[in-house]
């Protein structure tokens, strides 16, 4: 499962369940501050929560707080999974 | 005088600690970004008065919305800080707290949600955070008080730290914010709370559209069931059983006609005063807003009230977000649209947390267009639901469609951007029932204060205008319109008209006309949609400007012409 082990995906790709850890946010300076001042920056830990359908906001929690982020943010924030987990328990 | 200023993320209590502070009320609920303006209430601090201002919520004082760029500003005018401070949350409120020790103003810590640490298990050292971030920090909880005293106390030894320093760029900010954190948080194992379970689950995609489906009708069914509860039971009763005689005797006095029977209590309809068509200051004046309105001004604030406390908002707004993005909205302005059934003016203020103009357009707009108040919704469902149910349903309906159609045009029509969906979505939480009555009480209070004079003012003026025979001249240079298009005779333009001060007097001025149902679902949509009352009208000239007023008000008329003449086409 080496193969696996620095798997980078967007959180729009994440499954419900996964932890990751944010490699970095592909956006313009204002998108980049945003995620910054809800700790969803390069370094911390992000664990999606649930999606909604037809590409609606993806939630994350990232620290203590739960935040909601557009389907089109989830695509700019590339994390690094912890493990390969099909489903976290 | 002193200016105290209440600084922190948002809902971290600022506004619950502002009433604690002052004894000014204010509205304060679950979801980040309650307070837009900024609210001021005063303090004793010993000899003196300090003035306190409950500054909006910001994350960073970067501004990224209008409610930022106020708290940002006012920033500049405060002579203290109080920094409020989420303890359950503290890595991420903490970067907040060390931009606002970057500058020279002096800072008090409020660590407050205390309360809510210990369930949690968090356990947090004050003595060793103070001694940190070189300021005082002081336990409080908003919600009960406690800690407040011992925070005005301390409110003199508020300082710029002696280790103040600046960060070059958020990375060292956020390695302080850790090595802060580290040494003075420590967690503990818990277990959920039945809540919290409830908390997932309306975050899941199929049972949180059944879950809002759920708080949709019983909303609806409740505000019915609790308006016509208060109005059969309580406020009809008393009307008729206190009111009425006194009206009598007066009536009998006056002669029972005459220019002041008429302007005091108005026509008798077939010798006796009827609340809804007599139009009187005494009679209808005093019973559209006491009778037929309050009883569902209360019913539905009070429901808002626990939906935005317990933090239900934040993820109805996630679950629209698709749907409004068509809109040219996002998921958030679900929030200012639901505070809009009860008033457009707050509702209108409320869209201040949008953050693109293009947004804070189209949401003012469809809100004045197709959102009506508790007010107009209580006489729509008194006079239109006695034609039967199905006929508020065709209201309702035709209001809904419109929203949508509206928004898909100014979505392609309005320049601009529409920013993605990014909020915090807090914690559920159960209010205190003292809380939630409290803030009822602030908003019926604020109803009577501001809705009664206007509402017998516009009776007044209905009186005056009839008397004078201005409306007759208005009624035959608008007849190609309204019976033209909407099929409705021509007096219909004298509510229309009175829309302007009052919707809910203007619904009332439709009784004496005898409408069929159908002209009744026509004239109360039109009413609804075609332009503010005087008070909303206000509102979104403040927060639009003169250009974009014009513009949205453009778009109301023609929107209302044209569904009207649909209405009438169809139905």
């Amino acid at each position: 499962m080496n193969t696996y082990q620095n798997e980078q995906l967007t959180v729009a790709q994440m499954r419900t369940g996964q932890t990751g850890t944010v490699v970095g946010v592909v956006g313009g300076p204002g998108l980049v501050r945003r995620l910054d001042a809800l700790g969803i920056r390069p370094g911390r830990k992000v664990t999606k929560l649930s999606s909604t359908i037809f590409r609606g906001p993806v939630i994350l929690r990232a620290n203590s707080t739960q935040v909601a982020v557009g389907f089109g943010m989830a695509r700019r924030i590339l994390v690094e999974l912890d493990r390969y987990l099909p489903r976290a328990s | 005088m002193m200016r105290i200023l209440l600084v922190g993320n948002p809902n971290v209590g600022k506004s619950a600690l502002f009433s604690r502070l002052t004894g000014t009320h204010i509205i304060a609920s679950n979801y980040p970004g309650t307070t837009v303006g900024f609210t001021r209430g005063y303090l004793r601090l010993g000899e003196e008065r300090a003035e306190v201002i409950d500054v909006p919520g910001s994350y960073t004082l970067d501004p990224s919305s209008r409610a930022e760029e106020v708290a940002v500003e006012m920033l500049k005018e405060g002579h203290r800080v109080i920094n409020v401070v989420d303890a359950t949350n503290l890595e991420r409120n903490l970067n907040l707290t060390l931009q606002l020790l970057e500058r020279q103003t002096p800072v008090i810590v409020a660590l407050n949600m205390w309360d809510d640490t210990q369930h949690r298990g968090i356990s947090i050292d004050v003595a060793k955070l103070e001694e940190l971030l070189g300021v005082p920090v002081v336990p409080t909880a908003g919600i009960t008080g406690q800690g407040i005293r011992e925070l005005v106390r301390r409110l003199p030894e508020a300082r710029v730290p002696k280790n103040a320093r600046t960060y070059s760029n958020s990375d060292e900010r956020w390695l302080r914010v850790g090595d802060i954190v580290s040494p003075v948080q420590s967690l503990s194992h818990r277990h959920h709370r039945w809540y919290e379970h409830l908390a997932d689950a309306s975050s899941h995609q199929v049972g949180g559209i059944f879950i809002a489906l759920l708080a949709l009708f019983a909303t609806f069914w409740f505000v019915r069931f609790v308006g016509e509860g208060i109005i059969n039971y309580v406020a009809e009763p008393l009307f008729e059983g206190l009111w009425t005689p006194v009206l009598v005797k007066l009536s009998a006095v006056l002669g029972a006609g005459g220019l002041w029977h008429d302007v005091l209590i108005g026509k008798l309809i077939g010798g006796e005063i009827s609340y809804f068509q007599s139009f009187g200051l005494l009679s209808t004046g005093l019973y559209i807003p006491l009778a037929a309105v309050l009883p569902y001004i209360i019913a539905f604030y009070f429901v808002l009230g626990i939906l935005e406390d317990i933090g239900y908002l934040p993820r109805l707004a996630v679950l629209m977000d698709t749907i409004m993005h068509r809109l040219g909205l996002h998921g958030f302005a679900i929030i200012p649209t639901i505070l809009g059934f009860g008033c457009n003016v707050p509702g209108i203020m409320a869209t201040r947390i949008l953050e693109s103009r293009k947004q804070r357009f189209i949401a003012a707009t469809l809100i004045s267009i197709a959102v009506p108040c508790a007010a107009l919704q209580a006489m729509i469902i008194g006079l239109v639901g006695e034609q039967g149910i199905g006929y508020v349903a065709m209201v309702y309906g035709s209001l809904f469609i419109s929203w949508i159609i509206i928004g898909l045009i100014l979505n392609r029509a309005v320049r601009g951007f529409n920013p993605e969906l990014l909020v915090e979505i807090p914690p559920y939480r159960l209010p205190p029932w003292r809380v939630i009555g409290g803030k009822l009480w602030l908003r019926v209070s604020g109803f009577i204060k501001e809705a009664l004079p206007i509402v017998i003012g516009a009776v007044l003026v209905v009186n005056i205008l009839y008397i004078l025979g201005v409306f007759n001249a208005i009624a035959d240079i608008t007849a190609p319109v309204l019976t033209g298009l909407w099929g409705l005779p021509k007096e219909t333009i004298t509510a229309l008209a009175v829309g302007f001060l009052r919707k809910d007097v203007a619904m009332g001025m439709l009784t004496p006309l005898a409408l069929t149902a159908k002209q009744l679902v026509i004239s109360s949509t039109v009413l609804a949609m075609l332009f503010p009352c005087v008070a909303t009208f206000v509102i979104l000239a403040r927060e639009l400007g003169v250009r974009d007023l014009l513009k949205a008000v453009g778009v109301m008329i023609s929107a209302a012409l044209v569904m009207g003449s649909l209405q009438n086409l169809v139905l």
